[in-house]
């Protein structure tokens, strides 16, 4: 059986990777400026957000307004994780990732029931729930003070202190779960999730069983968001719930929508795009934000599915 | 307490359910969420705060105004947002609609600034002290007014030929053009309909609170689209229902279990209440076919 072909490139092109992956080690020794430096490393988080949010969002096909609580729960599990308990960094990621492929099960039970638009709120309402109880449970979570001072990742005694070893490990990260994104795409599991997107009920009458495969993505993608809300908090060293609101969720999937759903090539367009607009815009800082709502539109209306649309092959019998 | 709590929650119900009523209408018309309607609420705020104070005009011929010029906001944000991408996909349309919103909102600040206004105080409030519950006469006027345009929204629907023509669009749009009905039209009259409500919401929120923000259209946009997703987005009496339930287990809950996560209740509600009717309460139930 021919693979479906997720993108115009093709991904898995192992070139691909190797072109990425020297880019990305040649990087820091061009760019010197600690400022765009750290534009890139943002990117990099959000990369891993909008890649995996195009699991549930795009290759799923279902509205998921609550990425940015995943976002939270990771970096929020992560720093209290490394600061209080254990003092180690990779055990604050697990753990990060872990809780939030838990909360990404607890989530992905009501898609069983709920589709479509009720759906979609049912995830933004999510989202406003963890922000409050990250605002309200103030003894662990330090309230509206959010938590400071994190500190930055190690490993074997070596600190990632500087911007050029966070911009390595992040993207390190990165390319991982791409490549994770790509394979999961493409297999048996990313095509009973194109079937369940394209037709529910046909897909439930080819034997697919669309509950099992629905709770897993929501489950991976919510660990994905877990992995990066855990860089974040050890970048940023401070995390508050202001970082994890529903408005974030809907610039995650503004990102991935405006790139291209369903297409692992149109996230990270969509990501780069949406990201580093309001930067060249700061320009003009007064009207950034209303060139970026007029992009928005424009985009909708003059190219609905995006800058780089999934391109499917129809395979022919 | 629960008597103070219940007139508390009225009032603010009341509110939800005009704005939802724009929701329900955008939705039940062409079948899409209308983010940017949280905006209108909020510019119908703004513009009668701008006619009342730089043009001077007249208290209530700048409520009129404002709600007029809502209206005609809301037939733009369809043509510009949503006319050409009708039958496109519905993650695009929603992408498109929160585009429209971002927009919204940066022009108010920039054109109002960023900062929380005191809106001009119009009638002088007085308060009606029974035992210990107090009810100002904001609150009434607040009650009065939605039930009144509800009431009026309802017979429009209900009883006349365009609420007729509107719900024959929501039915089927194809057949009701065939029909010769202008579904274009049809569908700018229901946006500016929803949006006059929605105006009409933010300027009483505005004399109620007695404030004005830029970005005040958010977080009432998003509980006034709970509300309509409760009662059953598309249906206009449950979506009626739907803000005053809202309304009332808000200000319920802050005083029943903890007034800390008052906004969060509104959340669990829904989530409760989609996981056993996952239409709403008064939501008909779609059979899908394949």
């Amino acid at each position: 059986m021919k693979e479906l072909e997720l993108g115009r490139f093709k991904v898995n092109d192992k070139y691909n990777y190797l072109i990425a992956a020297i880019a990305i080690i040649l990087f820091p020794f061009m760019i010197r400026n600690n400022y765009v430096l750290h534009i890139s490393i943002v990117l990099g988080i959000y990369l891993i957000l909008g890649v995996s949010l195009n699991i549930v969002t795009g290759v799923a096909g279902e509205l998921d307004l609550g990425h940015a609580a995943f976002f939270g729960i990771g970096a929020y599990v992560s720093s209290l994780f490394a600061q209080n308990i254990f003092n180690n960094f990779w055990i604050g990621l697990l753990s990060a990732a872990l809780i939030s492929l838990v909360f990404g099960f607890i989530l992905g039970i009501p898609s069983l029931r709920i589709r479509g638009d009720y759906l979609a709120i049912v995830t933004l309402g999510f989202n406003e729930i963890v922000r409050y109880v990250l605002l309200n449970w103030q003894s662990v979570t330090n309230g509206p003070m959010g938590i400071h001072s994190i500190k930055t990742p190690s490993i074997f005694g070596y600190s990632f202190n500087t911007k050029q070893a966070l911009f390595y490990l992040i993207y390190a990260l990165v390319l991982v779960t791409i490549i994770l994104m790509s394979r999961i795409s493409k297999s048996r599991f990313g095509r009973a999730l194109v079937g369940i997107r394209e037709n529910e009920i046909a897909a439930l009458s080819m034997g697919i069983n669309t509950g099992y495969y629905k709770i897993w993505a929501f489950a991976i993608t919510a660990a994905f968001a877990g992995v990066a809300g855990s860089l974040f908090a050890h970048y940023m060293s401070f995390i508050s719930p202001m970082n994890f609101t529903s408005n974030e969720s809907i610039l995650i999937l503004c990102m991935v929508v405006l790139g291209g759903k369903g297409s692992l090539i149109g996230s990270i367009v969509g990501v780069s795009v949406l990201l580093l607009l309001p930067e060249i815009l700061r320009s003009v800082s007064m009207y950034r934000m209303l060139i970026y709502g007029m992009v928005l539109i424009f985009m909708m209306v003059y190219r609905p599915n995006g800058f780089w649309p999934e391109k499917r092959i129809p395979r022919k019998i | 307490m629960l008597i103070q709590q219940l007139i508390n929650g009225l009032t603010i119900g009341s509110v939800y359910a005009l704005v939802a009523l724009g929701y329900t209408l955008a939705y039940g018309i062409l079948g899409l969420i209308n983010f940017a309607h949280g905006e209108v609420y909020m510019m119908g705020a703004f513009l009668s705060f701008a006619l009342i104070t730089f043009f001077k005009v007249n208290v209530f011929v700048a409520f009129i105004a404002a709600i007029v010029l809502c209206g005609l906001l809301g037939i733009l944000i369809e043509f510009v947002a949503f006319r050409s991408i009708r039958n496109g996909a519905r993650s695009s349309q929603l992408i498109s609609a929160i585009g429209m919103s971002i927009l919204l909102q940066n022009i108010a600040m920039l054109i109002w600034g960023s900062n929380t206004k005191p809106f001009a105080p119009v009638t002088e409030e007085h308060v009606i002290k029974l035992n210990q519950i107090t009810i100002s006469t904001m609150q009434i006027e607040i009650i009065i007014t939605s039930f009144i345009l509800m009431s009026l929204l309802y017979f429009l629907i209900y009883k006349t030929r365009i609420g007729i023509a509107m719900r024959a669009t929501a039915q089927d749009s194809s057949m009701t053009s065939l029909m010769g009905i202008n579904v274009n039209k049809i569908v700018s009259i229901t946006f500016s309909i929803g949006s006059m409500l929605g105006g009409a919401a933010g300027i009483l929120v505005a004399l109620y609170y007695n404030s004005i923000v830029f970005n005040m259209g958010y977080t009432a946009g998003l509980k006034a689209f709970v509300a309509a997703v409760l009662g059953g987005i598309g249906n206009i009496p449950g979506t009626m229902i739907g803000g005053i339930i809202l309304g009332l287990t808000e200000s319920m809950g802050a005083v029943i279990i903890s007034a800390k996560y008052k906004d969060a209740f509104a959340f669990i509600i829904l989530i409760l209440v989609l996981l056993f009717r996952p239409t709403g309460l008064f939501g008909k139930k779609e059979v899908e076919k394949v």
